[in-house]
């Protein structure tokens, strides 16, 4: 397997100095491993932190940024970042008003995140949690870790980041980021399985001719293998997925998500696939963003996320952001 | 009786079977999780190894509580937590002794491991680290080698289950069959009590 990188050990540490260099307007601690938006603390505002494995760029350190996340800590490639992290990061970011810690509901980021809180509390930061669970193929909640946080992350990330924005409290920005991960369901679709660095090679094996249905983002096969599919009809498989579960009556905001190593033109093809089921189901699309946001490495396939809104959750969407994976309205 | 350096030696001889063993626990990882278990231990007990010969705490709960602390600052994932928590549990149960018997051992130990389970959430049986560790503490009153025997007997016992715990139990029915990376790791930890004790 070839990769552009020097050596494994380094990855990490080797993208955030590229980060750094490309955007000035960043705050970039490679050895504590911590990204903050340069103006932070902003005082009186709620600071938002995230963070979670590294592989899935531009998420987390892609949305640090005015209207978005306030800092983000990566951890090692699909690796947990460690409670230091995000400790450093609350300090970094408190502005008086507390922080929203968004973790996605994976073992290794609840536990690490948690331990994070009480030691931000002991120093007198108060902290709230959102835990993202918005992965609808992952079925058997009660004998599993629960639905695993996926593509919903970017919308929880990018709305809650507007509402902090406009100054709203703790509890306020807490309880919306609460009703975007409730509103939002996501599914993926693997077409290869992607490769760590440190392993070298593919973490599992995906014959030419076939697909995983109902993958996760961290190179774990999905729950389903099947013959190799149409756009068309893995669309039908993910809105199916997705509206069967979320069961919207308003408008939904369209995430057309590429796990990284497929172009935008298979993306935006698949977009189209998934436009006309949805007109089909009748539900009625609000916005639309396709392209590489949560992604798995060099992971070939897609993710499909709806997430419902009212007039407020949609205002805040669309209020402006500036962050070097997502900007606009600046 | 056992001393701060008994300890010692318990972490330094664990660093060095999680050094060599770290591909396999890796490709256990690979086809349930996401591959790294391996690399994510080996740099945690590298750490822990560079701590304990910077600052040589003198008691064996001094020793434990910073290995667990080191492992929770460097390993991240679920392992960082849950093994730090592990370490860290036991060595605070341990107190200020400068020197503990195997039996204080094996029962700070067991708080240890009810402080992951809790934490976890997992119980005997989830295909888990717990599988490894709780047959070794109930074995850990005979000997160390019964623990070190009884941990591997855990760790090979998880490939037919079904996990329902960690990022394995995503894949339902599918993760059956395959050996637990993480109990695997809990099974080098114990053998790694008979090498301290130069048995």
């Amino acid at each position: 397997m070839k990769m552009l990188i020097n050596v494994p050990e380094t990855v990490v540490a080797d993208a955030l100095r590229g980060l750094a260099a490309a955007h000035p307007e960043l705050t970039v601690d490679v050895e504590n491993r911590v990204i903050v938006r340069r103006d932070a603390p902003v005082a009186g505002q709620v600071g938002l932190i995230s963070g979670g494995g590294s592989g899935h760029e531009p998420l987390h350190g892609g949305f640090v940024g005015p209207g978005m996340l306030s800092a983000a800590c990566p951890g090692e490639v699909f690796t947990s970042p460690v409670p230091d992290q995000m400790l450093r990061a609350a300090a970094a970011v408190d502005g008086g008003a507390g922080v929203l810690f968004i973790v996605k509901n994976y073992t290794g980021d609840v536990l690490n995140f948690d331990m994070a809180a009480e030691m931000a509390e002991d120093e007198g930061i108060q902290v709230a949690k959102v835990l993202v669970n918005d992965d609808v193929a992952v079925t058997d909640s009660l004998y599993t870790a629960g639905r695993r946080g996926t593509g919903a992350t970017l919308f929880v990330e990018k709305i809650a980041g507007a509402a902090a924005a406009e100054g709203m409290p703790l509890e306020r920005v807490e309880a919306i980021a609460r009703q975007v991960n409730e509103s939002s369901r996501s599914f993926g679709i693997a077409l290869s399985a992607c490769s760590t660095p440190a392993k070298g090679s593919p973490t599992f094996d995906l014959p030419p001719g076939e697909l995983e249905l109902g993958i996760g983002i961290h190179g774990e096969p999905g729950r389903e293998r099947r013959a190799m599919m149409t756009s068309g009809e893995i669309a039908e498989a993910a809105v199916e997925a997705v509206v069967e579960d979320l069961q919207p009556r308003n408008p939904v905001l369209v995430l057309v998500n590429g796990m990284g190593a497929t172009p935008l033109l298979e993306l935006y093809g698949f977009n189209a696939e998934v436009h006309r089921v949805l007109a089909q189901r009748g539900v009625p699309v609000a916005r639309v963003l396709v392209g590489n946001y949560v992604t798995s490495l060099d992971m070939a396939g897609a993710s499909l996320t709806l997430c419902q809104v009212d007039e407020e959750l949609l205002r805040l969407y669309d209020a402006p952001v500036k962050t070097p994976g997502l900007r606009w309205g600046v | 009786m056992l001393d701060a350096d008994f300890f010692r030696r318990w972490m330094t001889a664990t660093a060095a079977s999680v050094d060599r063993e770290a591909e396999r626990l890796t490709a256990l990882d690979s086809p349930i999780g996401d591959a790294d278990h391996g690399s994510n231990l080996q740099r945690g007990f590298t750490a822990v190894v560079a701590a304990l010969e910077k600052e040589a705490p003198g008691t064996p709960g001094g020793v434990l509580t910073l290995a667990g602390r080191q492992l929770i600052s460097t390993v991240g994932g679920a392992s960082g937590p849950l093994y730090g928590t592990l370490l860290r549990r036991t060595g605070k149960a341990l107190g200020d002794a400068g020197e503990v018997s195997a039996e204080q051992l094996a029962e700070a130990f067991r708080a240890g491991v009810d402080a992951v389970m809790t934490l976890g959430g997992a119980a005997p049986g989830d295909k888990t680290m717990i599988d490894a560790l709780v047959p070794a503490v109930d074995a850990l009153g005979d000997s160390f080698a019964a623990a070190r025997t009884a941990a591997e007997e855990g760790a090979v016992a998880t490939t037919p289950l079904q996990a329902r715990k960690g990022r394995a139990s995503y894949l339902g029915e599918r993760s059956i069959g395959h050996q637990d990376p993480g109990a695997t790791s809990s099974a080098l930890l114990i053998a790694g009590l008979v090498e301290a004790a130069g048995e």
